[in-house]
């Protein structure tokens, strides 16, 4: 199991979610939205030039930006 | 409305399809208001759910909590706050589920399910699940969660709609319905002896039960605007609040020390009871985010990395043609119904004041709003179907990298875009940025971006002055100004964005998590339902201004009338032409005399008042096609002091650049006021626009003249 970031999988890549390390205001929106530690996400796809990223959770598509999704901690 | 009909709450996620069951439940008996003060719609509408039982649904902005964050959620909170005091208390909650995602949208209705409210779950989108060949019990989704009943249904396909009526008419008619004992979140032992301090205090202003009071709780330690809430709610006084707040905080850091994240307790013990309840049960399987959807599919191409963007500018090009084609052969309709309504009351009523104001203000008033009705029609059902389909989603994932470098985000996209229509519904679009600052940005810059007002201004500058002659073979000169026209007001719009974001605060962070609703084909019935009532609240919003406008400038330019009848009236011995004259010095610099002033001066109407003004000041007769007429009237006019032409293409350019800049819009004034809440915002944007206006003139006209241009 290693650790890294959101915005580190590939498209396709399958991960769940370890701990935020984002401001609070973005940490309580996505817990809301179900996406919180223990939750397992698939990467979708990535934006050009680092732009936001789009993950599959919970049956829905969601996306966050690169800067916020460098804040997530995630397992393989 | 009648106030003594049963009161229902319909709640959900957004885009949980909770409007289409709105507009299902209501058909047309619905009222939209603003909150008091605020810019998010309150709607409210009667459904006749039998013959004699009819009932008020009040529909709550879409949340994905009842955690006060956003605007949309603090009002839902603050409502449902009032809920468990007996204030406004509902008969009952329909609660709209999106069945193809249940667990999340689950969590809202988990958090209302709490307030001893019969809660009927509306199961939408059953449609989509069961094209995938799944389903879901109903009746067994029912009892693990202890709602009143769980009614699958599919607010598209128009079906449910009946069952979920009937299940209504039961909670209504039984006089004291019992409220059976619902699914409750397990709060470890620890939990809630650290908790205590808390809930002790809670328990001391009002006693509910055990468990509402640990929730309660919970969303105070959650976060410190829960303390806001509460104290509001509650009618705590400082000492009181003082004293929460010290508690709050020390619970929060005695959570903490456990290992646990004191800011997602709620949500963790919540959706662990949930995905426990629903997995357990085998109503959901786990491999949901292995399955690729066809909206997925979809994307590859649609946001594709060159793609993508070629297909969004191609359809961009696509709408903007349809708005300036489609639209000419209605507005020639009424303008001249309009001119035919003003001849016919001219006949009608016999000379004299009030005939005057009737006809050219009030008649012409209402002609300069409904003129371009047509364009903004045309222009939201296009933004509707873009936003309908789930196609706007990925045009600000697409776009907000980009954005998001001059402080703009994502979804300023296509707010802006309309902005080359008309800024006011861009300004009224600009309602789905949640950030404060990003939307606040947006509206600053909007109307920066050439509106169809300013497009007569400049076809006539441009057609008078600009010669019509080829450019490296196959550009035109005419055509190219017209182009540099928009191009400048939009790169000045986003540098004015890139400055600004240095100066304004941020009101909580900035974030762009956005979920990404899967494709769907639009309903012709809600299209038409949305681009109707947006069109409504444009022509009464933009309608008050541009007419009160109207009389006002109607006044300034008929009155003092002469006094002997032998002299004939000009508007240049107006008030407006007096004001024309006073500020002549001013803009002489600019290339500008006073009739040029008269103009700018009536076209805080709208822009393209200055064409009809220069028309009356020239004396030329309104003979449908005045454009011909003026454009000699302006090309023959000499400079008395030079005996040279009064007009030269730089002149026209300077008028041109003035135009691109200026704040003339007033009903644009008055939304950025009601959108912002305060004057501060709209007087900042007509002091840096008139700036830009007058030096931009200022640097062209000066600056051409140096140059040996004319």
């Amino acid at each position: 199991m290693s650790i890294k970031q959101l915005h580190h999988l590939l498209p396709g890549e399958s991960a769940k979610i370890l701990s935020f390390h984002t401001n609070l205001t973005l940490q309580s929106r996505l817990v809301e939205m179900g996406i919180l530690p223990g939750v397992e996400i698939r990467l979708m796809k990535k934006g050009p030039f680092n732009g936001p990223i789009e993950i599959k959770v919970r049956g829905y598509e969601v996306s966050l930006r690169y800067n916020d999704a460098m804040q997530i901690n995630v397992s393989e | 409305m009648d106030n003594k009909m049963p009161l229902i709450a319909l709640m959900g996620n957004p885009n949980s399809g909770k409007t289409a069951i709105f507009n299902l439940l209501t058909g047309m008996h619905q009222k939209v208001s603003n909150y008091p003060g605020i810019t998010v719609e309150q709607r409210r509408g009667n459904a006749q759910l039998s013959e004699n039982c009819a009932v008020q649904i009040m529909d709550m902005p879409g949340t994905y909590s009842l955690t006060p964050e956003s605007l949309d959620e603090k009002i839902v909170a603050q409502q449902t706050l009032k809920w468990l005091n007996g204030i406004d208390r509902p008969k009952a909650i329909i609660s709209v589920v999106d069945a193809g995602n249940l667990s999340r949208n689950l969590y809202l209705t988990s958090q209302v399910m709490e307030f001893g409210i019969p809660v009927i779950i509306a199961l939408n989108m059953m449609d989509r699940v069961k094209r995938k060949n799944q389903d879901i019990d109903a009746e067994k989704l029912q009892k693990i969660l202890g709602v009143h009943s769980v009614i699958p249904m599919s607010a598209r396909e128009k079906w449910g709609i009946d069952e979920l009526q009937s299940a209504l008419l039961n909670v209504i008619n039984k006089a004291n319905i019992e409220v059976s004992s619902h699914i409750q979140m397990e709060i470890p032992e620890e939990i809630e002896r650290i908790i205590t301090p808390i809930s002790n205090f809670l328990n001391a202003k009002n006693n509910h039960d055990n468990y509402i009071t640990n929730i309660q709780t919970l969303r105070i330690i959650t976060r410190k605007s829960g303390i806001e809430l509460y104290s509001e709610s509650e009618n705590l006084n400082a000492a009181e609040i003082k004293s929460l707040t010290i508690l709050r905080d020390k619970v929060a850091h005695e959570i903490d020390e456990l290992g646990l994240n004191h800011r997602i307790l709620e949500a963790t013990l919540r959706f662990e009871m949930l995905d426990n309840a629903l997995m357990g049960n085998s109503i959901i399987n786990q491999n949901e985010i292995k399955n690729q959807s066809r909206s997925e599919r979809i994307d590859k191409i649609l946001t594709h990395k060159w793609m993508g963007p070629l297909i969004f500018i191609t359809l961009l090009y696509g709408i903007f043609q349809s708005i300036f084609t489609w639209a000419t052969i209605p507005m020639q309709y009424i303008d001249s119904g309009v001119g035919y309504l003003g001849n016919y009351c001219v006949q009608l009523f016999s000379q004299g004041i009030l005939r005057d104001l009737l006809v050219e203000g009030i008649i012409s008033g209402v002609g300069a709003i409904l003129i371009f009705l047509p364009q903004i029609l045309i222009l939201m059902f296009f933004m509707t179907i873009l936003e309908d389909t789930g196609y706007m989603a990925r045009v600000a994932f697409m776009m907000d990298k980009l954005m998001n470098k001059i402080g703009l985000h994502g979804k300023s996209v296509l707010p802006l875009m309309s902005g080359y229509a008309c800024a006011i519904p861009g300004i009224m679009a600009t309602r789905t940025i949640d950030s404060w600052k990003e939307r606040l940005i947006t509206i600053m810059v909007l109307p920066l971006m050439s509106c169809s007002a300013r497009l007569p201004v400049y076809t006539l500058m441009i057609g008078a002055f600009i010669p019509n002659k080829p450019i490296f073979g196959f550009l035109n000169l005419q055509g190219l100004t017209m182009v540099f026209m928009y191009f400048l007001g939009t790169v000045t719009a986003m540098i004015i964005a890139a400055i600004i974001s240095q100066f304004i605060e941020e009101k909580g962070k900035s974030s762009f998590v956005m979920e990404m609703p899967p494709y769907r084909m639009p309903l012709a019935i809600s299209l038409f339902r949305q681009v109707y009532t947006r069109g409504k609240l444009f022509v009464i919003n933009a309608g008050k201004i541009i007419m009160a406008i109207s009389i006002v400038l109607w006044f300034l330019a008929s009155f003092p009338k002469p006094e002997s009848n032998g002299i004939s009236f000009s508007i240049q011995n107006s008030y407006a032409g007096k004001i024309g004259h006073a500020i002549e010095p001013v803009i002489a610099p600019l290339g500008f005399d006073w009739k040029i002033g008269v103009g700018l001066i009536t076209s805080f109407a709208a822009r393209e008042v200055m064409v009809s003004t220069l028309a009356t000041l020239y004396n030329v007769e309104d003979e449908g096609d005045d454009f011909v007429g003026i454009t000699e009237a302006l090309k023959n006019e000499v400079d008395p002091l030079t005996g040279m032409p009064r007009y030269t293409p730089l002149v026209a350019l300077s008028i041109m650049v003035f135009y691109v800049y200026a704040a003339q819009c007033m009903a644009t004034f008055a939304i950025v006021k009601n959108e912002t809440n305060s004057w501060k915002w709209p007087l900042i944007m007509i002091a840096y626009m008139t700036g830009l206006a007058y030096f931009g003139s200022l640097l062209v006209y000066q600056g051409g003249q140096m140059l040996g241009l004319v």
